[in-house]
């Protein structure tokens, strides 16, 4: 066996797993990625209907409420601009209360979004990137508002 | 008085890192072999200093120290004495300390164990490791100093996250690390090959058995991981494909491959520039790991607190040497000249293929991973990858995988006949299609194709993973004169079916059931019956909790009794849920308390977890298998000669089978 065939079955291989593993990466890929969205953006109309996506935000406080004899619970998420209901059924996680900031797996259903998995990290502390940068956003335009008015006064 | 000296410590240990550094790259480069001897005497004080640092900080910790910030930060003092000496890693600055120490540790070990290395050689290798130590040593002097003091001294510490406060979480990061950073020394061998531009046989075999001590390592520190993952996250999942696990997974996947492909250099001097570049690639992987885990691009519970300088650190540190190591690669790699050749159906072609599927899983892995990272940094939206991408690009091209295994086990060096390969194996393939499609049927009375896969993959390996020993102990009456790199090789590859089983009984025949339940109600599982009892206060040493009683019955036989809990730590205030198992080898029952639903009934997670311990043995068998064929004479006894004597006569097919690897 000479090294020029060697290199050809190297390079065979090279190509045959590259060509497989690119397939199988769209493809997968495409079924996979969760885009998010905020509260703000549900309001607007952005959130696609046929497909899951994330949805983050502060639990309201007092929102959280529990239908008898089932797992099932509601609550609403706000970014401190615009709210949405969240329905789940199954076990919250363990850092989940009112206050907390949480990442909602789901689709929409009419006006509710319907969780299928809820996210809440290990640390009492901890807000999820996204809810972080969809509450800064809420605060610079509130704080841009509250200048326009102060400047047109 | 202590802290200031482990932090003296730190900086004398990084000193003499320099020291190191400088005597193993200019001894040889100036052909003064003084300076290159002093290198190894070097290794070992530079060991020790950061050991006293190290001892330094345990110190602090025992005694709840907390005027150091960090003790405060990661301790308290109603903490148990087990939890303060292992929450010495708790934390940023100190779980850095311990990679210091690790990296320290291999130097030490590198320094002792190259006797029969060239001198000129040895000393380029720790030469290097000195270099990967300055930047870790620097990067915590500058940017992570774990002695840093915080005056005036608060009453008490607040405490160490309760997730970590775990058995299995104490001994998870210093095997973790101990794999992640020993392969700083197949890298630094590497660099050092790169640098003479001269990889053989030899170099192989110094190299050999230092990778396998890291890829075990790192196997039981990954097991270790998600066996904790299992019982304490709360919630009985086994793997997450969360971006931390994948980073400690990577260069696992990676490190495989080298040890395969280590196989070829070895014995055929073939693969050498790519030997390399996996050697430099595993190592680069855990070097990103790092940065992923410890920047704070990545928010999980291993991120700690987040520095954008100590982010701009390790990235900096990060392009340095993937970068260099690169560099020299793409110079140097084309002067390896290897000659020799093989047949499409030998050995050599299917370790060919092992690297290539490990290579493409890493690469789709590692897209997946940092994807989400490069779209956020473009601003082009916040989306993630989640685990039905990664079980399927990790699946496909696993499943050939494992398939080829058994059959490149079998196969010869340079070339195998087919006809040969054919009669040795088929009675075993047809015997394993016939259990895989049958027994599934007779004991669970259901059909599926991942099922089938899955089984058939999985006792496919273990099946022929000991034709050739035991032929071998038949004929001679003892395994006496058989390899013991073969021993380690079986072995390891029959873990391997182990742990396949063990993933399709999990994902296949596993239940999982969410439901709320009032005391005294009873769910039927698979054959068990779990019994809600009742629920009463219950207390630790730091924490208060609601302790369930559920009673477990099979056929009205009782099983156990199993006490889950939901605890609430005192300082902390964080709830956390204890699940309670009842573990077998055949199958785990998992019983986690959910919350409250009103009048005494509680949610709770119920699951039948078949087989699932096969997935942690398998790994931890493969591990000690590793740990075994590090043994093998041929590491010990000096081979000069014998190369001589292989180089003089090419390897015969089919002989070489018995007893080379």
């Amino acid at each position: 066996m000479k090294s020029r065939h060697q290199r050809l079955i190297a390079i065979g291989l090279v190509v045959a797993g590259v060509g497989l593993g690119a397939t199988f990466l769209l493809k997968a890929m495409n079924q996979n990625i969760l885009y998010y969205y905020s509260p703000t953006q549900l309001e607007e109309g952005m959130a696609p209907e046929d497909r899951r996506f994330r949805v983050g935000g502060l639990v309201v406080d007092n929102s959280i409420t529990r239908t008898d004899g089932t797992m099932e619970v509601r609550f609403t998420l706000t970014d401190e601009a615009h709210v949405v209901p969240v329905v789940y059924s199954g076990i919250l996680p363990d850092l989940f209360r009112e206050g907390q900031g949480i990442i909602a797996h789901g689709r929409m259903q009419g006006k509710e979004f319907v969780a299928d998995e809820i996210l809440a990290k290990h640390d009492e502390n901890y807000m999820p990137p996204e809810v972080a940068a969809s509450l800064n956003h809420t605060r610079d335009q509130q704080a841009a508002a509250e200048s326009a008015y102060g400047s047109g006064k | 008085m202590i802290p200031e000296l482990g932090h003296v410590a730190l900086a004398i240990a990084l000193c003499l890192a320099i020291t190191q550094s400088f005597f193993g790259l200019a001894g040889p480069l100036f052909n003064k072999p003084s300076w290159s001897a002093a290198t190894k005497p070097v290794s070992i004080g530079h060991f020790v200093f950061v050991a006293i640092a190290y001892a330094g900080l345990t110190y602090a910790h025992i005694v709840n120290d907390f005027s150091v910030a960090y003790v405060a930060n990661h301790s308290n003092s109603q903490l148990p004495l087990m939890y303060r000496i292992s929450g010495v890693w708790g934390g940023h600055e100190g779980s850095m300390l311990l990679w210091g120490l690790m990296l320290a540790s291999w130097g030490a070990l590198l320094g002792v164990y190259t006797k029969r290395i060239p001198l000129a050689t040895a000393a380029k290798v720790l030469g290097v490791m000195g270099i990967v130590s300055v930047g870790f040593l620097w990067f915590m002097l500058a940017t992570s100093n774990p002695f840093d003091r915080l005056i005036p001294a608060p009453l008490d510490g607040r405490d160490l996250n309760p997730l970590l406060q775990d058995p299995g979480l104490v001994i998870h990061p210093p095997m973790l690390y101990m794999g992640y950073v020993g392969f700083a020394v197949a890298f630094s061998f590497a660099i050092a090959a790169l640098i003479e531009g001269k990889f053989d046989s030899q170099w192989a075999r110094w190299i050999r058995p230092w990778t396998a001590a890291a890829w075990a390592f790192l196997t039981i520190g990954i097991a270790l991981g998600s066996w904790w993952a299992y019982y304490e996250l709360g919630w009985g999942g086994w793997w997450f494909w969360d971006p931390v696990e994948n980073a400690s997974f990577m260069p696992w996947l990676i490190g495989t491959a080298l040890l395969h492909s280590l196989a070829v250099t070895e014995r055929r001097g073939l693969f050498k520039g790519w030997t390399l570049l996996l050697a430099v690639s595993a190592f680069s992987l855990s070097l990103l790991g790092t940065f992923l885990v410890r920047s704070g691009v990545l928010v999980s519970v291993h991120a700690f607190a987040t520095d954008p300088d100590r982010g701009m650190f390790i990235l900096a540190m990060l392009v340095f040497f993937i970068g260099g190591a690169l560099a020299l690669y793409a110079w140097r790699a084309p002067q390896l000249a290897q000659k020799g050749g093989f047949a499409p159906l030998s050995r050599e072609t299917f370790l060919l293929a092992n690297n290539m599927l490990f290579v493409v899983a890493t690469l789709l892995i590692l897209f997946g991973t940092l994807y989400p990272l490069f779209l956020d940094g473009l601003g082009l939206g916040k989306i993630s990858v989640g685990p039905p991408y990664f079980n399927t690009v990790f699946i496909i091209p696993t499943l050939p995988l494992v398939l080829l295994m058994g059959i490149g086990m079998h196969t010869a060096w340079k070339k195998m006949d087919w006809r040969q390969l054919k009669s040795k194996l088929w009675p075993f393939a047809l015997g394993v299609f016939l259990f895989a499609l049958i027994v599934p049927l007779i004991v669970y009375g259901q059909f599926g194709l991942m099922k089938f896969i899955g089984l058939l993959l999985g006792c496919w390996v273990m099946a022929v993973a000991f034709i050739d020993p035991i032929n071998y102990l038949r004929r001679k009456r003892t395994l006496k004169g058989y390899s013991r790199t073969m021993i380690s090789m079986s072995v390891s590859h029959f873990a391997i079916g182990m742990f396949v089983i063990g993933v399709t009984m999990v994902e296949t025949y596993g239940i999982a059931r969410d439901i709320g339940m009032k005391p005294g109600d009873t769910v039927q599982i698979e054959d068990y019956s779990f019994t809600f009892v009742r629920t009463y206060p219950a207390e630790g040493p730091n924490y208060t909790a609601v302790e369930a009683e559920v009673v477990v019955t099979k056929n009205g036989n009782h099983i156990a009794t199993l006490h889950p809990q939901k605890r609430t730590y005192l300082v902390q205030t964080n709830p956390m849920t204890e699940a309670a198992i009842h573990a077998r080898m055949h199958r785990d029952l998992f019983v986690a308390l959910g919350e409250p639903l009103g009048q005494g009934a509680w949610s709770m997670r119920i699951q039948y977890k078949p087989y699932i311990r096969f997935i942690w043995l398998g790994a931890l068998i493969m591990a000690l298998a590793a740990f075994f064929g590090m043994t093998d004479k041929r590491y010990r006894v000096r081979r000069e000669d014998e190369v001589a004597e292989t180089a003089a006569r090419p390897a015969a097919p089919g002989k070489l089978q018995e007893g080379t690897a």
